[in-house]
């Protein structure tokens, strides 16, 4: 591969990437990121290629990131020229040969396709290119098409604009999409202050969770004194139920490292760091060979695009620490050492990696750059809300129909996330809360279900934006539980540093333990909160200070919870094992057997087709009877 | 003993990929325990030996980092995601039964050697909660009922 | 030189020191546990906080390591900030139950251990200030003791909590902790810290022992002097 040095050269490649994105002859694409792996993927990518092989086809077998609807993995895309794109849910490698018979015969019968795109968006390039001329054949205009599949409808893809649609292994079609054009265009025909100045009018703030406006920071950072400036992307995605900026990585690596370059010039850094969690192991394969692929290209190194710029990247492992999420853990961390925080009194923006100007984003704050730079600062703040511009990605995790990474308009009601896009609440229990913000989160209950999903009014109802996690709760969470769960965590990530977090929170989990327990006392919900104002005040980084606000909001919205676990020694929502009691209803058990056989203290007993009974001096609460009824018969009390 | 023999060489290539670098400790302590499956005793004084830092350092960042093991693993490391979407899809649940068929607790390793048991925070596989690893494999949509199944074919 | 106001009172510093650092010239008291003029502050015990008013913000900070600047109005005894040195206390307290210095400093600020908290008994003393491994590595240079863990589990130790191989006998872990929870004990030619008994030094002209063998040493190795040379107490140099 040679250089990229001109317009032309990068046209060269983008012609070559639309070539693969939409090519002449039969393509299958595998949804291949973590989440598809996970239910399959590989065997089915396997199993194509196989079949592939084995019927002689001439047909393009590739691999792509995920979509977002993880709950209809694996995800295989198929491709036919003149024809819509049609994505086949659920395959798996027995369903392959059939998918294979629709391509050769052009036909789809049987196992029907989920959705169908007529034309792919082109969103940094401002253009949609139709993959047919002409209308829909007959014979797929009953499959829907995306736009009209709920899950899909309100979404609007911007930082995951190209996760699920290109190869994450092929900078062609990243090129192909219009990438690297905004890269060229920053450098050539802008000066690092109207870079700064495009980002700043685009009202892009962190997508990490503070929400602070990326171009500000930008802007103090190219002002800090200091001739060695860094630039630092926080992939350490360290909220539990959050996996937005690892389909990123994975799926659109490209994204962020262009953001990065274009950051980096307007700054004035000549290096940078790509900081990931240690648990994504595909994200940094991902990102080490889009790197490469940049240096090669001559889009990092010296003289990029023959500009005479020159940035370079390095990729900086995580080794399993929540704390390292925050931003001078993450910078120690960087330098090798154990990730514990800094006071930050002075900004790392002026002070920060090796004790040098260093400006850190996280990876959807940067996969956002590239695409404000080509359509500009206008079109971006169009999108959103008042102060809120732009889109947010979310993980929509726990008790919902649809799950998924969904990316929205900020400012859409959350009712709209719940139920429209992720289609409500599984087996008609109750919506109960929801969660964002992670651990250092809180929990927005029924009342708020038509509040604006922003930075603003999230943090005004006691939450916050964070990361992206949206974790749903039915009437089978119980909120006494949730608020231990997230204390439980954090005791186990705080770095032990300062007093109040690393004391204050193992205290508050000791008396949350015992409420759950039943041991709880009177007063002890009064001290919780006693101790969250001084854990608030006196910690030293953003993970103390914010460790209780799991607790403050559950007890600010669900008191009554703590009050019955507390005061009547019961869990409503039936999930602390010392407050529960598990029976069979004589009304609904048929006397299968199954239980029985499941249960591994062998409490439960009862003749065939007469109601059993549990022994409750042997139970032990694991509830595999509840899981194995077909029936709904065990009742938890 | 030739098995240490052959560790010390290791160490030392490990350090000789980083250049020695100081700031790549973390990153050569990962290379460490991949190929040991944990971080060996001698294996940090020698690197301390070699890199010339100080032994409190790396046992520092060896204890800090929950990726590290100064414990000897089993063959199968298993690890239980307690991620929030898994907790309120009753991954302690799944953990109580693994303690429970395995005879260990979380954190320990099988007598045989065959399986270490360990809780991570969150796989982000969020989509297929409860979900556990085992030696590098998702296993999604777990129930404590499929548990003795899926240990049998390791 | 900037002024600003702490307790209603005008004050001038120079610039870029820190709050407490001033509020102690002027005779302010703030409490404090892991700061030492030896080493540099750390921010790790939160017991310094004070409420500082920076334009339209206030917020608490550590005193310890806040820089002064032109303007702040700093308070040091607001609710706020005696809600935290109370949950500071209170929670070191039961950590480190058997403390005399941590119960007198309690009482000289009036404040009641918290009897919701379950004592630790496995701490011992330690508050994790973490001078003690500041001045071995920072002052001394010997990084024979350091953190380990994180969390609840912290702790201060040689590797692998076992006996210090690298120890020098010097004691400045033993010295600066400030809640006398690091022991030594030493007879006149024996001294006991880490694990480790060290040999003492007899100086070469009084004959009084003066020093572990080990830590001279250690100077030795560092500064080129010979041993004949450091075979002598400081009285008889």
């Amino acid at each position: 591969m040679s250089k990229i040095n001109t317009l032309e050269d990068l046209n060269k490649a983008a012609k070559r990437g639309l070539e693969s994105i939409i090519p002449s002859k039969t393509k299958v694409m595998v949804g291949m990121a973590t989440s598809g792996i996970a239910s399959g993927a590989q065997e089915v990518y396997n199993a194509l290629a196989e079949e592939i092989k084995k019927r002689k086809l001439d047909i393009i077998l590739s691999k792509t990131g995920a979509m977002g609807m993880d709950c209809i993995e694996p995800l295989v895309d198929v491709l036919q020229p003149n024809k819509p794109r049609l994505a086949y849910s659920k395959v798996t490698a027995k369903k392959v040969p059939e998918i294979i018979d629709q391509i050769v015969k052009g036909a789809v019968n049987g196992n029907k396709p989920a959705y169908r795109m007529d034309e792919e968006e082109f969103i940094c390039l401002n253009e949609n290119k139709p993959y047919l001329k002409g209308p829909v054949p007959k014979d797929l205009e009953g499959i829907p098409k995306i736009g009209d599949v709920s899950f899909y409808k309100k979404q609007m893809k911007l930082a995951t604009r190209n996760c699920g649609m290109i190869n994450y292994e092929s900078i062609d079609e990243y090129i192909a999409k219009g990438g690297y054009f905004s890269l060229l265009k920053a450098l050539t025909k802008m000066q690092p202050d109207e870079i700064i100045d495009e980002v700043i009018a685009s009202g892009l703030r962190g997508r990490g969770g503070g929400g602070f406006q990326a171009g500000i920071k930008w802007q103090t950072c190219r002002r800090a004194h200091g001739d060695i400036k860094y630039v630092i992307c926080n992939g350490d995605e360290g909220d539990p139920g959050a996996y937005m900026d690892r389909s990123v990585m994975e799926g659109d690596p490209h994204s962020v490292i262009e953001g990065m370059i274009i950051g980096a010039y307007a700054i004035g850094s000549s290096q940078g760091f790509i900081y990931v969690r240690n648990e994504y192991p595909l994200a940094v394969a991902n990102l080490q060979r889009a790197l490469d692929q940049a240096r090669e290209y001559g889009l990092l190194g010296k003289n990029i695009l023959n500009t005479g710029f020159d940035f370079d990247l390095k990729i900086g492992k995580g080794a399993g620490a929540f704390v390292c999420g925050e931003s001078t853990a993450l910078m120690t961390s960087l330098e090798g050492k154990a990730g514990e925080p800094r006071a930050k009194y002075i900004h790392t923006v002026e002070h920060g990696l090796w004790d040098r100007p260093s400006n850190l984003n996280n990876v959807e704050t940067w996969a956002n750059v590239p695409a404000i730079i080509s359509r500009g600062a206008k079109w971006f703040s169009s999108i959103g809300c008042k102060n809120n511009s732009g889109t947010k990605v979310f993980c929509l995790v726990g008790k919902i129909n649809n799950i998924g990474m969904v990316e929205v308009p900020m400012g859409i009601p959350l009712k709209e996330i719940i139920y429209e896009i992720g289609g409500g609440i599984p087996g008609g229990k109750k919506y109960k809360a929801v969660q964002t913000g992670g651990p250092s989160g809180g929990c927005l209950p029924d009342s708020l279900i038509d509040i604006s999903v922003d930075f603003d009014s999230l943090w005004d109802a006691g939450s916050m934006m964070g990361s992206g996690g949206m974790i749903v709760m039915d009437e089978t969470t119980c909120m006494v539980d949730i608020a231990r769960y997230f204390i439980d965590f954090l005791e186990f990530e705080s770095c032990g540093k300062c007093v109040p977090c690393r004391e204050g929170v193992y205290r508050m989990n000791e008396i949350l333990n015992d409420i759950c327990d039943g041991k709880g006392k009177a007063g002890d919900v009064e001290l919780l909160e006693s101790m969250s104002q001084g854990i608030v005040d006196g910690a030293l980084c953003a993970l103390g200070s914010t460790a209780a606000n799991p607790v403050l909001s559950t007890l600010k919205y669900f008191r009554d919870e703590y009050v019955a676990h507390v005061r009547d020694k019961k869990c409503p929502a039936g999930v602390c094992k010392a407050l529960i009691r598990f029976s069979v209803s004589d009304e609904k058990c048929t006397g299968c057997g199954v239980c029985l056989k499941k249960c591994p203290t062998e409490c439960i007993s009862g003749e065939k087709k007469k109601t059993h009974v549990i022994d409750q001096t042997k139970c032990i609460k694991c509830g595999v009877c509840k899981e194995s009824c077909k029936f709904d018969a065990i009742i938890v009390e | 003993m030739k098995t240490a023999k052959a560790k010390k060489i290791t160490v030392k290539d490990i350090i000789k990929k980083y250049g020695g670098d100081k700031t790549a400790m973390i990153a050569i302590l990962q290379d460490v325990q991949e190929e040991f499956r944990y971080l060996p005793k001698a294996a940090l004084s020698s690197i301390s030996k070699q890199m010339e830092v100080p032994l409190t350092r790396i046992y520092e960042i060896a204890t800090f980092y929950n990726a590290f093991s100064l414990k000897q693993r089993g063959k199968n490391l298993i690890e239980v995601c307690a991620g929030t979407a898994c907790h309120v899809q009753g991954a302690a649940r799944l953990m109580d039964r693994m303690e429970r068929d395995l005879a260990i607790k979380c954190g320990e390793t099988t007598k045989d050697k065959m399986f270490s048991l360990e809780e991570v925070r969150c796989l982000g596989c969020c989509s297929l909660a409860p979900v556990v690893r085992i030696s590098g494999n998702i296993h999604p949509n777990l129930t404590q009922d499929e548990v003795p199944k899926i240990l049998k074919n390791y | 030189m900037v002024s600003f106001i702490i307790d209603g009172k005008k004050v001038e510093a120079e610039a870029g020191a820190n709050v407490l650092q001033v509020a102690r010239k002027y005779g302010i008291v703030i409490p404090t546990l892991c700061c030492h003029e030896s080493v540099a502050p750390s921010g790790a015990c939160r017991l310094c906080v004070v409420e500082v008013k920076k334009g339209k913000r206030t917020r608490i900070v550590t005193s310890c390591l806040y820089p002064v600047d032109e303007g702040i109005v700093v308070e040091t005894k607001t609710d706020r900030v005696l809600n935290v040195r109370r949950l500071v206390m209170q929670l070191l307290m039961a950590r480190c139950p058997e403390s005399e210095v941590l119960k007198d400093m309690a009482k000289e600020m009036g404040i009641e251990p918290q009897p919701a908290f379950h004592p630790d008994t496995d701490k011992g003393k330690c508050v994790l200030c973490r001078l003690c491994v500041k001045a071995c590595e920072d002052v001394v240079g010997a990084s024979a003791i350091g953190l380990s863990g994180r969390g609840k589990n912290k702790k201060v130790g040689a590797p692998f909590m076992e006996d210090s191989k690298t120890c020098i006998g010097c004691g400045a872990c033993a010295y600066i902790c400030p809640t006398e929870h690091i022991i030594m004990e030493s007879t006149d030619s024996k001294r006991k810290i880490w694990g480790r008994t060290f040999k003492m030094q007899p100086c070469d002209k009084c004959g009084r022992y003066f020093a572990p063998v080990d830590q001279l040493k250690f100077i030795s190795d560092k500064t080129g002097t010979p041993m004949t040379e450091l075979a002598v107490c400081m009285s008889c140099k």
